[in-house]
């Protein structure tokens, strides 16, 4: 058989063992990742923060953390949820989501880990309901009942028609906003996955071809190219999905502190 | 297709099973591509233009493009899902 490549079973790629613990409580490489990621996060700022006091002129990770700062205060508190000084009481938890969400996608391409915390539906899930929890919080907070009102009842529709629009605008915004908020970083992450996967499995049974077909080794330096491309594309996937997270947890946050835009 | 499902046997053949759920995820992605990759062509396509007429609004037509690039993928992504959960579940 020719190119008779088989394809590991899921279990194989996305369903790690336990490294201690067992049955719902186990706890794997996938939390370890989780783990790291949130480690890291907390271990920049803490280090940029002590560092703050000692230096006036920002170097090294204080540098880096002011610039992420800037970065999440100017290019998504201020483009997406308006330009309210009060909004900026959330630069805190979408810069420490922004970092969070990074790191767990960032293991995809890292050596040794080779697999995205945020391939597995749990944690981008949690992050979602946490997004879906503040800013339907945030909404009521705001302007009371009238927010579930402004939300599902669109201005400007005949009567007749919000037996239609009613409905419609529930779903949209209670059901499908944290859905597809988890299913997009999710399905993102283990689209990624599956390709380098699939590449690496290509190369690696091309390269220990049969040697009855010995004119197939040669050919393993196309997955392998294929295989470089798409890490180097993996890596602006990972950035990008970051981002949207937060920016799209900004905008729905935005959407329910002010109803006026 | 009523007439394959009317034959018992073939259902509970566990070969035609697997075929016919790799052909349902296959055609459930396929199709699921389709709009996404035109409604995304259009988004992109648009904000080219418009960070080309005005290239002093670039960075706010950017963070627009990659909003409006994020909820058309979803679609896409949905079906990705879909045929997963048809091949593997």
């Amino acid at each position: 058989m020719i190119l008779g490549l088989v394809f590991p079973p899921l279990d194989e790629i996305l369903r790690w063992k336990p490294l201690f613990g067992h049955g719902d409580l186990a706890f794997n490489k996938i939390g370890l990742i989780a783990f790291l990621a949130a480690a890291a996060t907390l271990a920049i700022f803490f280090a940029a923060g002590s560092k703050a006091k000692k230096s006036v002129v920002p170097t090294g990770v204080q540098n880096m953390a002011e610039v992420s700062v800037d970065f999440v205060r100017e290019q998504i508190v201020l483009q997406a949820m308006g330009e309210h000084k009060e909004d900026l009481a959330w630069t805190g938890y979408l810069l420490v989501l922004f970092f969070f969400v990074l790191f767990s996608n960032s293991t995809e391409v890292i050596p040794f880990f080779q697999m995205p915390a945020t391939a597995r539906m749990g944690i981008p899930l949690f992050l979602a309901l946490i997004s879906w929890i503040a800013f339907i919080v945030m909404g009521v907070k705001k302007s009371g009942a009238g927010y579930l009102k402004a939300a599902v009842v669109p201005p400007g529709v005949p009567f007749l028609m919000l037996f239609l629009a009613v409905p419609i605008e529930i779903i949209s915004t209670f059901l499908v906003r944290p859905f597809s908020l988890a299913v997009r970083l999710f399905a993102n992450m283990l689209a990624g996955h599956l390709l380098l996967v699939t590449f690496s499995v290509m190369g690696h049974d091309l390269l220990l071809a049969k040697t009855k077909q010995v004119f197939l080794i040669p050919m393993t330096v196309l997955p392998f190219i294929l295989f470089i491309l798409i890490t180097i594309f993996e890596v602006l996937v990972i950035v990008l999905q970051a981002y949207i997270f937060t920016i799209l947890t900004a905008v729905y946050l935005g959407g329910a502190m002010h109803p006026e835009h | 297709m009523a007439l394959i499902a009317a034959d018992t046997n073939l259902v509970a053949d566990p070969t035609f099973k697997a075929a016919m759920s790799a052909l349902g995820a296959g055609f459930a992605y396929g199709l699921a591509a389709i709009g996404p990759g035109i409604g995304i062509g259009i988004v992109v396509g648009n904000a080219v233009q418009a960070m080309a007429r005005q290239p002093e609004a670039a960075g706010l037509v950017r963070t627009t493009m990659f909003l409006g690039i994020a909820f058309t993928e979803a679609l896409a992504l949905i079906g990705f899902v879909v045929f997963i959960l048809l091949k593997f579940a």
